[in-house]
């Protein structure tokens, strides 16, 4: 019932002025064609808003009423708004009429010419009689005009013409027609447009002046109706604000209007129009919020007005209308530059108009019966030809409550019902819906755009276009699938599987069975189930399926025929599994993450089915990264589908009964390529019925899983319990999928034993003894050592090895690689030597491995595994010894300073702090430069052997040269050593350790003083003593001695001297000592002061020299023994 | 009173749901689902916006022409929502609020049986009658 809810083209449009142009001879007038170009092509936006029509001079205008109504006291309105009203005002009752006339001020003909306009002007006076419209006259010229004021007989002439016309002088135009023709144009439209808003406000006013005659009892329809002219009136204005007041008060009026059944059409119909324009104009003016209460509010007033009960499904159009109408208005703004919202957007009233839509056609389905009236082609004439908007066509005009004649009111609506069982609803249900989904996209509402398509969907299948109802639904499922909205799920299934029945969709058929009967907590009652998986079985042994009930029996006809054909072509189809929910469950896993390559890869595979009745599927096969093992992983179900309980056969058995999980076995041994890779499980297939009919491939990809992943809980997060293995009670839940394998090399039965006596010591070559026994049953070869000491690629540079001998020759060899041994026999024993030498104490690790080739033998198959062997210690190194280096004086005391040329003594002290008891070979000093032996060198350690705590020194007289280095480093002191072994199981060479020598400072002296003293003297013996001194100066030197009384000694010599002693000279002084007292004495002190460096030099050489001296008691005389 | 109530899991999927009249209950799934929609983009404009704490109550979700779909969404985000009709003019926000707060009360209380996994159907009958004295 589409006609009463339509909105006429002429309230769409924008309503504009209309101007007539008369006289323009547009077809063979090239001047008169270009002035109409100008002023009806390429009207932009920034041109006044008006209408022209071209006329001809004596075109006919409708007429107006001329009995001009004084009184309206007898007049009753036959309806509220005129059909032809609207129409009339735009495109035909112009505001203003224009003639065109060529007509120069510089005529010859002038007078001619003048009567001849002036005849013209009459015409289309004449025609018009009575109406308000304008008239003017534009002159077409073809000189430009002069400046006003300047030619005087264009002023003369055009009042003339004014008089002669009756034209006031405002009215005539001047059109040069020059170069600037559009700018001319633009100026005379200007004051058209101003001509045509005086009239337009000139009728609205006279319509407004009718008020006064009208009462309330009688004229209630004309308060509407006089309200919406003066409203179209001011649109045609441009008043848009005016236009809108009014539009408000016109349906202010029209609710106030009495409303029974008879006339809500109307009513409605009307509202509708108003109801547009105020939205219109609401967006229009940029207040939105205005047009949507408005809106808001016409549909709460009439929402419950539904009028005639046969007819509601024309309420339900009107509805779906007004809301579709908004829908477009509100869209039409957002395009102009309105932001919406999430919740406030056009997507909301498309989507009301679908539901009004959709209850229009159940309505339509429920009310209308298909009569045998014919004749429809006569009243939609009927309809179209009405005077008054919304009123029925069986009774035009009528306004009272009851209709005139009921018998006709019955045929009417009869007829309308009709014609409503014809409209093809689906057609208008679908596009409001997919306005709507893309709104709901636009305004970031996805699921709510998923219900629209689920809604498309399901109109397209009452539409019987099941193709694509089918393609709209199985586009949403997953969405839902993922969330897990089961119950939404099982209605679109539902659905979808009519849908793909009734188009003999083999593939979508069996895959929404297999979902419904599936563990999904669906809405299905067993007996569903039950028929559904009947169904199914039906499909798979290539029958036609029975219909779902509740179908169309013309359309399950279709189908059954649909199906037989398709059943004579062999099918074959994948499903993905892991995208629906299915009714069986797979679970792949390898028994163990890791094979060895000499061992079988075992592959599970647990299967469980969850609908009301066991099912044969016909094979099972699990496809592998490396294809080669696919052939292991198969197995085919050699009965038919339909054979029921479980059989052994030839085959296998894939015959599972719900809710009993069933684990199918493969294994199979790993290739020589995939050692040290891994194995990956790509897909598991499931075959349900045979190739040669319908088969279907039920794939999951990987290594499958539960149907429904497990939302992860705290209960998840707790470690699982260790599964127990027991045939048919294994517990599905604690089955882990596990889709990866890593093969290793076969374990290696190779005994590497490592003799050693750690800790290793420094510098040393450090002894390991390797023994390689082989425990393998067989022979191995290719063996190859492998020795490294440190795993990463970065070498240690701390570490030598070499292996059989101890050799190293500067370079360090820090993994040797590689190294050929001989085959072994089975228990055959192949022993090696390596020697380790640290470079630096600490802990490092000796990683030895040996690969080797041997062949196992398996099922039959003899295999070449690669077996490697790896072994690793941990050796500590520590220091053997520390060794201390001591510089004394020649008085053993310990110094920091030596004189040149003045002798003095190194004394290396070891301690050994090794473990092991070390042997010395030998020990020797290399000196630098500045220093030389004072004596020869010989090792005072020779063959010395040291244990734990144990302590060797020897000492070692030097003598500094003269040298311009304040302090100067002696050299390096260096031990041949090596660790003592209770019983040497190789030779082991010596090594040699360098300790540095420390540095000593030097001291330049002028003098040096010796004193010549025997070893030891005797009481009243006496005691010879000689002080010499060397003058080491090129200088004569002064010299003072003062020697001190002693109380242990008389001595003669001199007390106080004072000499010279010539350069590169020594001077003696001599001195008798008499000893008086034994043991340990003291020598009188001499001091000794240099002229030349008064009194620095007694110190050092009272350092120099002997304090002391021992002096032996006097010996026991014989005769007191006596 | 309400006509449906429902309690959606933070992954978005229906803990459960309660419809009076029972026949269109189909029709109220898809309301509830569909708001959903709303409620996500509602709590992601806070979570941007600031640290505050967010409000439970999340008001009106959207209007249909029958329905009022109110959201209310915990800290552990899940959601309830309850759907009125929209001629029922007599339930305010107030009463709308503490209908959630009774609800809410109610979820934690069912929530803290320990044989009760959570993430699993809501079964409790304590729990149901709750609803159903709202409806």
């Amino acid at each position: 019932m589409s006609w009463a809810s339509e909105l006429p083209a002429e309230l769409l449009c924008r309503p504009t002025g209309l101007i007539a142009l008369s006289g323009l001879d547009i077809t063979y007038n090239a001047i008169h064609k270009s002035i109409w170009d100008a002023f009806c092509n390429n009207r932009r936006p920034d041109r006044v808003p008006l209408q022209f029509i071209v006329v001809q001079g004596d075109h006919e205008f409708p007429k107006c009423r001329t009995n001009k109504r004084q009184s309206y006291e007898w007049y009753i309105p036959k309806g509220i708004l005129k059909t032809n009203w609207m129409r009339k005002h735009l495109n035909l009752v112009p505001a203003v009429v224009v003639i065109f006339f060529d007509l120069d001020w510089d005529e010859p003909l002038w007078k001619e010419k003048q009567m001849e306009c002036a005849t013209r002007v009459e015409i289309v006076r004449n025609s018009l009689q009575g109406s308000g419209t304008k008239v003017s006259v534009v002159l077409i010229q073809k000189n430009a005009p002069l400046p006003p004021g300047e030619d005087v007989i264009a002023v003369e002439r055009a009042a003339s013409l004014c008089s002669l016309c009756d034209l006031s002088a405002k009215h005539l135009y001047v059109l040069p027609h020059t170069d600037h023709l559009v700018g001319y144009t633009i100026r005379l439209e200007n004051a058209f447009y101003e001509l045509s808003q005086s009239y337009y406000h000139g009728e609205a006013k006279k319509v407004k002046a009718h008020r006064d005659f009208l009462n309330k009892t009688t004229h209630q329809l004309l308060f509407v109706r006089h309200q919406f002219k003066i409203a179209f009136y001011n649109e045609l204005k441009q008043d848009t604000h005016t236009a809108l007041k009014h539009y408000k008060q016109a349906y202010g009026h029209l609710l106030e209007l009495r409303m029974h059944d008879t006339n809500l059409l109307e009513i409605k119909v009307n509202a509708g129009f108003i109801n547009y324009k105020l939205c219109r104009m609401s967006f229009f003016h940029n207040a939105p919020l205005d047009g949507i209460a408005q809106f808001r509010k016409h549909i709460d007033f009439f929402k419950s007005k539904v009028g005639i009960a046969e007819l509601a499904f024309e309420h339900s159009a009107w509805m779906s209308r007004q809301f579709h109408l908004f829908g477009d208005l509100f869209d039409e703004a957002i395009k102009l530059g309105l932001t919406a919202i999430q919740t406030q957007h056009p997507g909301f009233y498309y989507q009301q108009a679908a539901n009004h839509a959709i209850a229009r056609k159940q309505l339509c389905r429920g009310f209308c019966k298909p009569s045998f009236k014919t004749d429809e082609t006569d009243n939609l004439e009927k309809m179209k030809a009405l005077d008054f908007y919304g009123q029925r066509y069986w009774r035009p005009n009528h306004q009272s409550i009851d209709p005139p004649d009921p018998v006709k009111e019955k045929e009417g609506i009869a007829d309308l019902q009709n014609l409503e069982l014809r409209v093809d609803h689906s057609a208008i249900i679908i596009p409001l819906l997919s306005s709507a989904v893309a709104q709901f996209k636009k305004y970031k509402s996805p699921r709510m755009k998923r219900y629209l398509m689920v809604q498309m969907g399901e109109e397209y299948y009452h539409g019987k276009d099941y193709q694509k109802s089918l393609m709209f639904l199985s586009k949403v499922m997953w969405d839902y699938r993922g969330e897990r909205w089961w119950p939404l799920l099982t209605s679109i299934l539902v659905i979808s599987m009519r849908c793909a029945y009734l188009t003999a969709n083999v593939k979508d058929y069996v895959s929404n069975c297999l979902e419904l009967i599936g563990p999904l907590d669906t809405k299905c009652t067993v007996e569903d189930k039950t028929r559904i998986q009947m169904n199914l079985l039906r499909v798979i042994s290539n029958d036609a399926p029975e219909p779902e009930p509740g179908l169309d029996p013309v359309c399950v006809e279709k189908a059954k025929a649909l199906w037989s054909t398709n059943s004579i072509e062999p099918c074959v189809f994948l499903i993905e599994m892991q995208s629906i929910v299915p009714l069986v469950e797979c679970k792949a896993k390898f028994k163990a993450d890791t094979v060895p390559a000499d061992a079988e890869v075992e592959i599970e595979v647990y299967l469980r089915v969850k609908c009301p009745f066991p099912v044969r599927f016909s094979k099972l096969s699990v496809a592998l990264s490396n294809q080669i093992y696919n052939q292991y992983c198969e197995i085919i179900d050699g009965h038919g589908i339909s054979a029921a309980s479980e059989m052994e056969s030839r085959g296998g058995d894939l015959y599972l009964v719900p809710d009993r999980p069933k684990v199918f076995r493969f294994s199979f041994l790993p290739a020589q390529e995939d050692v040290e890779g891994k194995i990956e499980i790509i897909d598991v297939t499931l075959e349900l019925g045979t190739r040669t009919a319908r088969c279907a491939q039920l794939r999951w990809i990987g290594s499958g899983g539960d149907a429904v992943a497990q939302i992860q809980t705290a209960e998840h997060l707790l470690p699982k319990k260790p599964v127990s293995h027991i045939e048919d009670t294994l517990n599905w839940d604690y089955v882990e999928a596990q889709g990866l394998a890593r093969v290793i090399p076969r374990a290696s039965l190779l005994d590497i034993q490592i003799e050693h006596h750690p800790p290793c010591l420094q510098n040393e070559f450090y002894v390991c003894q390797l023994t390689i026994t082989n425990k393998e049953d067989t022979v191995i070869s290719h063996v190859r050592l492998s020795i490294e000491t440190s795993e990463s690629e970065a070498e240690d540079q701390t570490t030598h090895l070499c292996l059989d001998k101890a050799i190293f020759g500067g370079h360090i060899v820090s993994n040797i690689s590689k190294v050929s041994l001989d085959e072994l026999a089975s228990g055959e024993k192949s022993s090696k030597t390596l020697f380790i030498k640290c470079l630096q104490t600490g802990n490092r690790n000796i990683f030895i491995s040996i690969n080797y080739l041997v062949e196992v033998r398996k099922k039959n198959q003899v295999i070449l595994c690669m077996c490697q062997k790896k072994e690793m210690f941990m050796l500590n190194c520590v220091e053997p010894f520390e060794v201390a280096v001591k510089i004394m004086s020649m008085k053993f005391e310990a110094t920091e300073v030596v004189q040149v040329d003045e002798p003095f003594l190194a004394m290396p002290e070891l301690h050994c702090i090794s473990p092991w008891p070390v042997e010395i070979q030998d020990s020797s000093i290399k000196l630098t430069s500045y220093v030389v032996h004072t004596d020869t060198f010989q090792s005072q350690l020779q063959g010395v052997s040291l244990k734990k705590r144990e302590c060797a020194a020897e000492c070692i007289s030097l003598k500094p040269l003269n040298s311009i280095h304040p302090t100067v480093s002696l050299g390096t002191y260096v031990l041949h050593w090596r660790r003592k072994y209770e019983n040497p199981i190789t030779e082991q060479p010596f090594v040699s350790t360098v300790f540095l020598l420390p540095t000593v400072s030097l001291e330049q002296l002028p003098i040096s003083v010796d004193l010549c003293l025997p070893a030891y003297g005797s009481v009243k013996t006496l005691l010879p003593v000689c002080y010499t001194i060397h003058n080491k100066t090129p200088y004569p030197q002064e010299i003072e001695i003062n020697v001190e009384a002693s109380d242990s000694f008389m001595f003669a010599g001199n007390k106080q001297v004072h000499f010279r002693v010539l350069p590169r000279k020594a001077y003696n002084l001599m001195y008798n000592l008499f000893p008086l007292v034994p043991g340990h004495v003291m020598l009188p002190k001499m001091h000794l002061n240099m002229l030349r460096y008064p009194g620095t030099m007694d110190l050092i050489v009272q350092k120099s020299l002997p304090t002391h001296i021992f002096i032996k008691p006097m010996g026991k005389t014989l005769e007191r023994a006596a | 009173m309400a006509v449906c109530v429902a309690v959606i899991a933070k992954e978005n999927y229906p803990l459960f749901i309660k419809t009076i009249p029972t026949e269109n209950e189909l029709k109220f799934y898809y309301t509830v689902h569909t708001s959903l929609d709303v409620v996500e983009e509602k709590v992601s404009v806070v979570g941007k916006n600031n640290n505050e704490l967010r409000e439970l109550y999340l008001g009106l979700l959207y209007p249909t022409e029958d329905y009022k779909v109110y959201g209310y969404v915990t800290n552990t985000k899940v959601k309830f929502v309850i759907v009125v009709e929209s001629s029922n003019t007599s339930l305010r926000d107030n009463e709308i609020r503490s209908m959630f707060r009774k609800l809410h009360n109610s979820y934690v209380d069912m929530l803290c049986n320990p044989f009760y996994t959570p993430g699993e159907p809501i079964t409790s009958k304590t729990f149901e009658n709750m609803v159903l004295s709202m409806m």
